[in-house]
C-alpha cells in the first residue's frame, strides 16, 4: 500500500448543516452525503432511463401499427397488434434465421469448449519444447485486427469450399474464439491442483481419460463462465457471416435483422422490423436476467486477470 | 510413459492448432504479403508491385478520411465511456446515505442499476444500432419528435444525415452499448477496496473528490488500463466496423463522413474488388492498433499498488 500523500487535514470548518443525517454522523460530514446521495441517485437514475427507454420502446412499437410509429411514436399502442410478430416470424424468415443461428453458435460452442479445454489443458499442465510458443500463438491473435485477416480468410474458405456452408462457419467460429478461450482456460486449469489428478493416474488412468472425467468436471467453474462469454460473441457475431456467409438462405439472426432493415426500409413497415428486433433481444435479455450473476462473471472475468 | 505423454500432448494438440493455423495464422500471413501486390481477389493472376500499394494508400484522400475519423475514436471512445463509467461507479460505491459506523457506502439499489446498465452489454450491436438508426430518423425518430414535443419545432437536426454530426451519432451508440460493462468492472474493483482507507481519508478531512483522485483511481488503475486497451481495439475493430456499416447511408457517409479503417478496407476488397490494396490498408489499420498499445502501456505505466 502506497498511498499516504493524503491531503493536509483541514478542520471541519464548512458550516454546520442542521439537519443532521441520523445519529453518529458529525453535521457537516453527514450534509456533504445528503448532498451527494441526492446527486448520485439523479444520475443514477437518468442512465438507467437512458439505457432502458430505447428498449422498452422497442417493445412498445413492436406493438404498434406503422401510422402510429410514425405520428405518435411516444404513445401506447391502442391494442397489441401481435399480427406484427407473426408477419416477421413468417415472412421475414425470422424463424429461418433463429434455426440458421442455433445450428451455427450450438455447434461452434461445443467445439470451442473441446477444442479450447483440450488445447488450455495440454498447455497449462504439461512442459515441453514449443510450449510457450505455442502459447502466445493463440494469445497474440487476440489484439490483431480481424477484418486483415478477413481478406485473404474469404478466398481460404472459397478455395476449400467452405464458403456459405454451415460447417464452414461453424469453424470459423471455432478458430477466432480460441485465443481468448486459450488464455482463459490456461490460467484456470494451472489454478487447479495437481493432486487428484496424479492419483487419477496412479489409478491406472490414461492421460485422455484423466481429462475428461477428472479434469473437465473441476473445470467446469471456467467452462461455464467462458461458454457464456464465447456463446454471446458468437451468438452477436456479424463482421464473420457477413464476409464468409452470403447465401440468403443461410443467413444467421444478425444479418437477418440488417436485411429485414433494409427491405422493411424500402416497404415502410417499420412494426414488422421492430417485431424482429425484440424477437431476437428478448431471449437474450430474459436469459441474461435469469443468470444475471453467471453473466457477468463470464464476461468480466477476462478483464479482471 | 515419457512416450504416452508426448503422444498425448500431440494428440490433443493438433485439432486446435491445425484450426487455428488454417483459419487465423496463415490468412493473416498472407495478407501481408498480397499488399505487396495488385490482386483483385477475382482472379488467380496477380504480380508483386513492391510498395506501390503503399503509396498509393499515402496519396489516398479516403484512407486519411478513414484514418483520421479512427484516430478520433480511438482518442474520444475510451476517454468518454471509461469517464462515465467511473463515474457511476463512483456513485454506485461511495455515494450512498451515511450509515452508522460506515464513513462510506453505496447508494440503494445498486443491484438493479448494476442490471439495468448492463443490458446492451449482452445485445448484438447490430441489434443496438438498428434500434438508434430509427431514433436518429429525421422525420418521424425518437430524438426529433421529442424535441418537438417540447417545443423546440426550430431544432430538428438531420443526425445521420449531417456530415458534421454523423460520427458522433456513432460514438453515441457506442458508449451507449459499453459504459455499463465497464461500471460493472469497475464497480467489482471499488468494492474490494478495503474501506478503512476511505475512512482515514475522510477523518483527515478528504472531500469525496480528493478520495476519488487520491484513493480509487490509484488503486483502480490496472484495471482502468486494461479497459482502455479493450475500448481503443473495439474502436478499431469490429464494433465500429459494424455500427458505421450498419447505421450509416452509404456506408460510411453521408460523403464519407463516417467512414473507419475497417470499413474502407471491407469496402475496398468485397466491393470494389481491390483484394490487395485492401490488405495495405488492413496493414495500415494494424500499425495504428500496435502504435495505440504501445502508447497506452507507455502512458499508463506506473508503479503498482499492492494492498
Amino acid at each position: 500500500m502506497k498511498v499516504t500523500e493524503t491531503p493536509p487535514a483541514v478542520p471541519a470548518q464548512r458550516s454546520p448543516v442542521a439537519k443532521t443525517d441520523g445519529p453518529g454522523g458529525e453535521p457537516a460530514k453527514s450534509g456533504e452525503g445528503k448532498v451527494l446521495n441526492v446527486f448520485s441517485h439523479g444520475v443514477l437514475v437518468i442512465w438507467a432511463v437512458l439505457v432502458v427507454m430505447p428498449l422498452l420502446w422497442a417493445v412498445m412499437a413492436s406493438f404498434k401499427t406503422d401510422d402510429s410509429i410514425l405520428s405518435t411514436p411516444w404513445a401506447l399502442p391502442d391494442k397489441l397488434h401481435f399480427e406484427n410478430w407473426s408477419r416477421a416470424w413468417t415472412q421475414a424468415h425470422m424463424s429461418d434465421y433463429f434455426f440458421n443461428t442455433i445450428l451455427v453458435v450450438g455447434g461452434s460452442l461445443i467445439g470451442t469448449l473441446l477444442l479450447g479445454s483440450m488445447a488450455a489443458y495440454v498447455l497449462a499442465r504439461f512442459e515441453f519444447p514449443g510450449n510457450r510458443f505455442i502459447y502466445f500463438l493463440f494469445i497474440g491473435g487476440m489484439s490483431f485486427p480481424i477484418i486483415l485477416a478477413l481478406v485473404p480468410l474469404f478466398f481460404v474458405m472459397n478455395n476449400m469450399g467452405l464458403l456459405n456452408s454451415v460447417h464452414g462457419l461453424i469453424l470459423v467460429y471455432i478458430a477466432y474464439s480460441l485465443p481468448f478461450t486459450v488464455f482463459f482456460l490456461t490460467s484456470f486449469f494451472r489454478t487447479l491442483p495437481t493432486s487428484i489428478a496424479e492419483a487419477a493416474m496412479l489409478d491406472g488412468a490414461s492421460h485422455t481419460r484423466t481429462f475428461f472425467q477428472v479434469m473437465l468436471p473441476m473445470a467446469k467453474p471456467g467452462l461455464i463462465s467462458v461458454g457464456i462469454f464465447n456463446f454471446l460473441g458468437q451468438w452477436n457475431q456479424y463482421m464473420l457471416p457477413t464476409v464468409l456467409n452470403t447465401d440468403p438462405d443461410g443467413k444467421v439472426l444478425s444479418q437477418g435483422l440488417v436485411e429485414l432493415a433494409t427491405s422493411q426500409g424500402y416497404k415502410g413497415d417499420w412494426s414488422g422490423l421492430f417485431a424482429g428486433l425484440v424477437m431476437a433481444m428478448l431471449p437474450v435479455l430474459v436469459a441474461y436476467i435469469v443468470f444475471q450473476r453467471q453473466v457477468v462473471a463470464g464476461l468480466t472475468a477476462g478483464a479482471l486477470k | 510413459m515419457q512416450h504416452g505423454k508426448y503422444r498425448f500432448i500431440v494428440g490433443f494438440l493438433v485439432a486446435p492448432l491445425a484450426l487455428y493455423a488454417i483459419f487465423v495464422i496463415w490468412p493473416f500471413a498472407q495478407s501481408i504479403y498480397y499488399s505487396f501486390t495488385d490482386w483483385t481477389g477475382l482472379s488467380p493472376d496477380f504480380k508483386m508491385v513492391g510498395f506501390d500499394n503503399y503509396s498509393r494508400m499515402l496519396d489516398d484522400e479516403i484512407f486519411w478520411k478513414s484514418l483520421q475519423h479512427s484516430v478520433l475514436l480511438v482518442l474520444l471512445l475510451p476517454l468518454v465511456t471509461l469517464g462515465l463509467a467511473l463515474f457511476f461507479a463512483f456513485m454506485l460505491n461511495v455515494g450512498g446515505r451515511r450509515r452508522k459506523n460506515a464513513a462510506i457506502a453505496g447508494v440503494r439499489g445498486s443491484s438493479f442499476y448494476k442490471i439495468a446498465y448492463f443490458f446492451p452489454q449482452v445485445l448484438s450491436i447490430v441489434i443496438v444500432a438498428l434500434l438508434f438508426q430509427f431514433a436518429f430518423n429525421p422525420t418521424s425518430g425518437m430524438l426529433n419528435s421529442t424535441l418537438k414535443a417540447v417545443g423546440l419545432n426550430s431544432l430538428q437536426p438531420d443526425w445521420l444525415g449531417d456530415p458534421d454530426l454523423a460520427l458522433y451519432c456513432v460514438m453515441v451508440v457506442l458508449i451507449w452499448s459499453t459504459v455499463g460493462f465497464f461500471v460493472v468492472l469497475f464497480s467489482a474493483g471499488m468494492a474490494s477496496i478495503p474501506k478503512d482507507f476511505y475512512e482515514a481519508a475522510l477523518l483527515d478531512g478528504a472531500s469525496r473528490i480528493t478520495t476519488f483522485f487520491k484513493i480509487t483511481l490509484p488503486l483502480l488503475w490496472d484495471t482502468v488500463q486494461s479497459g482502455w486497451v479493450y475500448m481503443g481495439i473495439l474502436a478499431l475493430g469490429v464494433e465500429a466496423f459494424t455500427a458505421v456499416q450498419v447505421m450509416t447511408v452509404g456506408p460510411g457517409g453521408p460523403d464519407y463522413s463516417t467512414t473507419v479503417l475497417p470499413l474502407y478496407v471491407y469496402q475496398t476488397a468485397f466491393r470494389d474488388a481491390q483484394a490487395g490494396y485492401a490488405t495495405t490498408i488492413g496493414v495500415g489499420l494494424l500499425i495504428v492498433t500496435m502504435l495505440f498499445a504501445a502508447v497506452v502501456m507507455r502512458l499508463g505505466r506506473r508503479e503498482r499498488l499492492e494492498y
